[in-house]
């Protein structure tokens, strides 16, 4: 019997290697907070992180960020007085600024096999310097690769057993495309729910892409 | 600066004016600050509003008893949606604003220069920290692109109106029109060219506090 359901965060944050990639999802909600707890308590090291902004001084991402595991974040915003603003100032944090649609469709690239892509974003900005360029259908485009992650966490308001989720409202946010890019999905979801009983045409991120799924209700 | 004979607009009257100007049936994406309270002004049309994370179709501010706490705009702020609205992940979200799906948006600026480059990111290149967000991807992907902002900086006075841009830029030759407490101008091949103007300015006062060359009708 498939079931992808695991019964503690031990087991849902087992084998996370040193050196790791970490896609970790959310946008205000879609959080997936006791998750990156198990993170910041399971003993890796060196861990690249990926999410969409630095966090501020408190929350899950600064305690996340002060065990000192983060060796390198990518995101699209970092507020300069936060724990990542700061360890990036004390030269502690490598930082990866990257535009926020530019970030998602690397993303989404990487859960979708495209090895790289061109986009007119900032090709005519300084973050493009010493990047390779390249004028498409007359508009100066910029490479992007995509992020491939080691593990993903990310956070649902109904899972079954197959992993098949649901996000509610907004909370989809990085969900589903976080989900597809990483080799281990981890999910943490409100509710577990039977099989069947998320309508197939409901489903937001079909559990082909999620390996285990913890039970945290709300 | 001793002529008071006129009254410039606040942030809310640059966002009125503006919501003047969108017709029924664009999907319009509105940045942080001066943008965000445009729709407050938009009330006896449809116009549906999209924000980067995955919401098309947002809906007035909701009061403290009715805060659904999974429902957030670009700014992370509570919103509630429209009849009819629609939900997408974010890379959907973004291929709405990077495909070109979206008529209009409107940022705010540090500067705008008379090519349509914009600055509204860093104000400076050695800035130790960036604040990108998703502007660079809305700058260059929506079909227009209008910009709300003060004409002159707090302080100084400096002209945000710009020959050239002195901030990195977000994107080049993308702006269509700016409209700030003083004026409405629209980015032509030739510069800047005046749409607009408030009461009782005068022409030689907009000159003195623009830095950019004007085109008069």
């Amino acid at each position: 019997m498939i079931d992808k359901f695991v019964p503690s965060l031990a087991d849902a944050m087992a084998g996370i290697q040193d050196g790791a990639t970490v896609l970790v999802a959310g946008f205000g909600p879609g959080t997936p907070e006791l998750l990156m707890q198990g993170l910041a308590n399971s003993g890796a090291r060196d861990l690249t992180l990926v999410m969409n902004a630095g966090g501020r001084d408190d929350g899950p991402v600064a305690e996340l960020l002060a065990t000192g595991a983060i060796r390198k974040l990518i995101c699209s915003f970092v507020r300069p007085n936060s724990v990542a603003g700061r360890q990036f100032a004390a030269g502690t944090l490598d930082l990866e600024i990257v535009p926020q649609g530019t970030l998602a469709e690397r993303i989404r690239a990487a859960g979708a096999g495209v090895q790289a892509f061109f986009t007119p974003t900032a090709a005519d900005t300084i973050l493009a310097e010493g990047r390779e360029t390249r004028v498409i259908n007359n508009r100066l485009c910029l490479l992007e690769y995509p992020i491939f992650g080691d593990v993903a966490l990310i956070d649902a308001w109904q899972a079954d057993r197959f992993g098949n989720l649901t996000h509610r409202d907004s909370a989809r946010n990085f969900n589903p495309i976080m989900a597809m890019a990483a080799k281990l999905t981890i999910a943490q979801t409100a509710h577990a729910v039977d099989l069947g009983a998320i309508q197939p045409e409901n489903v937001h991120t079909a559990g082909v892409f999620v390996q285990r799924v913890l039970h945290v209700p709300v | 600066m001793s002529d008071t004979s006129f009254k410039p607009l606040n942030r809310d009257g640059i966002a009125r004016r503006i919501a003047q100007d969108i017709p029924e049936g664009w999907f319009v994406n509105l940045g942080i600050g001066i943008p965000t309270k445009v729709s407050d002004f938009v009330t006896d049309r449809e116009v549906i509003f999209h924000a980067e994370n995955g919401v098309i179709g947002i809906g007035p501010a909701p009061d403290e008893a009715n805060i659904n706490p999974y429902l957030v705009n670009a700014g992370v702020q509570h919103i509630s949606l429209i009849t009819g609205a629609a939900l997408v992940h974010h890379a959907d979200s973004f291929a709405i604003a990077r495909g070109g799906h979206l008529d209009l948006c409107v940022l705010g600026a540090f500067e705008v220069a008379e090519n349509g480059d914009i600055a509204n990111w860093a104000r400076s290149p050695d800035e130790p920290v960036k604040q990108v967000g998703g502007a660079m991807d809305l700058a260059v992907g929506a079909k227009r692109l209008w910009v709300a902002m003060e004409h002159n900086t707090k302080g100084s006075g400096e002209s945000r109106i710009r020959t050239l841009c002195s901030y990195p830029l977000t994107a080049k030759g993308v702006v269509r029109r700016v409209y700030t407490d003083l004026a409405v101008l629209d980015v032509t091949p030739k510069g800047f060219a005046v749409v607009d103007t408030i009461p009782g300015l005068t022409r030689k006062t907009l000159e003195e506090r623009t830095e950019a060359a004007l085109i008069w009708p």
